[in-house]
């Protein structure tokens, strides 16, 4: 036991620190964009653009307090935050293209969030971003969860 | 160690990218205002709009303006100042952009008082006494009335005349010129067609001190 011990802890740390690391540099870049279109372009982010704010720009500090030294508990931390996060932006997602109701949306004053502010290569909205960057966090997070030891 | 170097260069990394893009973003930005300075100006300036001062003057400051805009009331008395410092050299021009619930009525208030040659000290009486009428920003015109008593004007005139067609769309051609020159907020200045860089008093001043000098050169 005593000899394996260190091993299977360098091999965690060579496997799961990665991982969270990812998610780290994609909620850093998620953040970023987010301040550039809101405090550089000057667009006004709308109600449902704020709640994923809220979950994104916490992973930013969160993150690497689980990263130096590695502690694997972290994305128990940070999932729940990814988790909302995710439900907004998809449910901003859909708002957008229409599947969800103009009647349900929440947005009744300031930015409606079904106006669409960018729309790059025809199909790249600020929203489908957001879906993506959560995703992919999730994703990270959970790899990184199954490399853990039980 | 490694782990430790690796996040640090990544985050000096990121935050670099977003610097230089601001900066490219920030440029580009000025480069197409100057640009398309020349493009608005027809937009900028309607025959419509109030005017004060000399119709030669070398600068004319474009102002949008809300009369239920704290901000606006705030910096009506610095223009001023700015225009008795170089008289006769500075024109200012008022365009609307009522932005605010129900200032647009108050806006056709004030078209009503310009009817009986009474626009300005119409404008003053209503943006000193803003914070009565506009309650938690929102206007409320039947409060604006009593505000302008004392000033020679026949309210009852003005009760009949602000609902004419051509002043709804005096205010309907403003809110549009406001959009095409992506006036989002309210005041926002044009100095001789250049918009300010960013919003600030230091701003406003050094853009027409600018204008004044570049007027005394020629």
């Amino acid at each position: 036991m005593n000899t394996t011990e260190p091993f299977a802890r360098m091999h965690n740390e060579t496997t799961a620190w990665p991982l969270i690391f990812g998610a780290w540099l994609v909620a850093s870049i998620s953040t970023l964009g987010a301040l550039f279109f809101g405090e550089v372009m000057q667009l006004p982010p709308c109600v449902l653009c704020w709640y994923q704010r809220i979950c994104m720009f916490p992973l930013v500090l969160i993150l690497p307090v689980g990263l130096f030294p590695l502690d694997r508990k972290i994305v128990r931390y940070a999932l729940p935050l990814a988790a909302i996060g995710w439900l907004f932006a998809v449910f901003h997602l859909l708002l957008i293209a229409g599947v969800i109701p103009e009647n349900i949306k929440p947005c009744t004053q300031g930015v409606p969030c079904s106006e669409k502010v960018i729309e790059w290569f025809g199909f790249v909205t600020i929203p489908l971003l957001s879906v993506v960057a959560f995703s992919t966090i999730i994703a990270l997070l959970i790899l990184a969860h199954l490399r853990s030891p039980k | 160690m490694k782990q430790k170097t690796l996040f640090i260069v990544a985050a000096i990394v990121l935050l670099l990218v977003f610097l230089v893009g601001t900066l490219a973003y920030k440029s580009e930005k000025t480069e197409q205002s100057a640009q398309q300075a020349d493009a608005y100006g027809t937009v900028l300036v309607r025959m419509h709009s109030p005017t004060l001062g000399n119709a030669d003057a070398p600068v004319v400051i474009v102002e949008f303006l809300d009369p239920a805009c704290e901000t606006c009331r705030v910096f009506y008395p610095l223009v001023k100042q700015m225009m008795a410092a170089n008289p006769d050299r500075i024109r200012l021009v008022v365009r609307y952009a009522p932005f605010h619930n129900g200032s647009d009525k108050v806006v056709a208030v004030l078209e009503a008082a310009r009817k009986q040659g009474k626009f300005w000290p119409a404008l003053e009486a209503v943006l000193a006494a803003q914070a009565d009428w506009a309650p938690n920003h929102t206007s409320q015109v039947a409060l604006v009335w009593k505000h302008l008593d004392g000033l020679g004007l026949n309210l009852e005139q003005m009760r009949a005349d602000m609902n004419a067609p051509e002043i709804a769309n005096v205010i309907a051609q403003d809110l549009a010129d406001a959009r095409t020159l992506n006036v989002t907020k309210t005041p926002e200045f044009f100095v001789n067609r250049i918009p300010l860089p960013s919003f600030g008093y230091e701003q406003l001043k050094k853009l027409v001190d600018n204008a004044l000098n570049a007027a005394q050169r020629r």
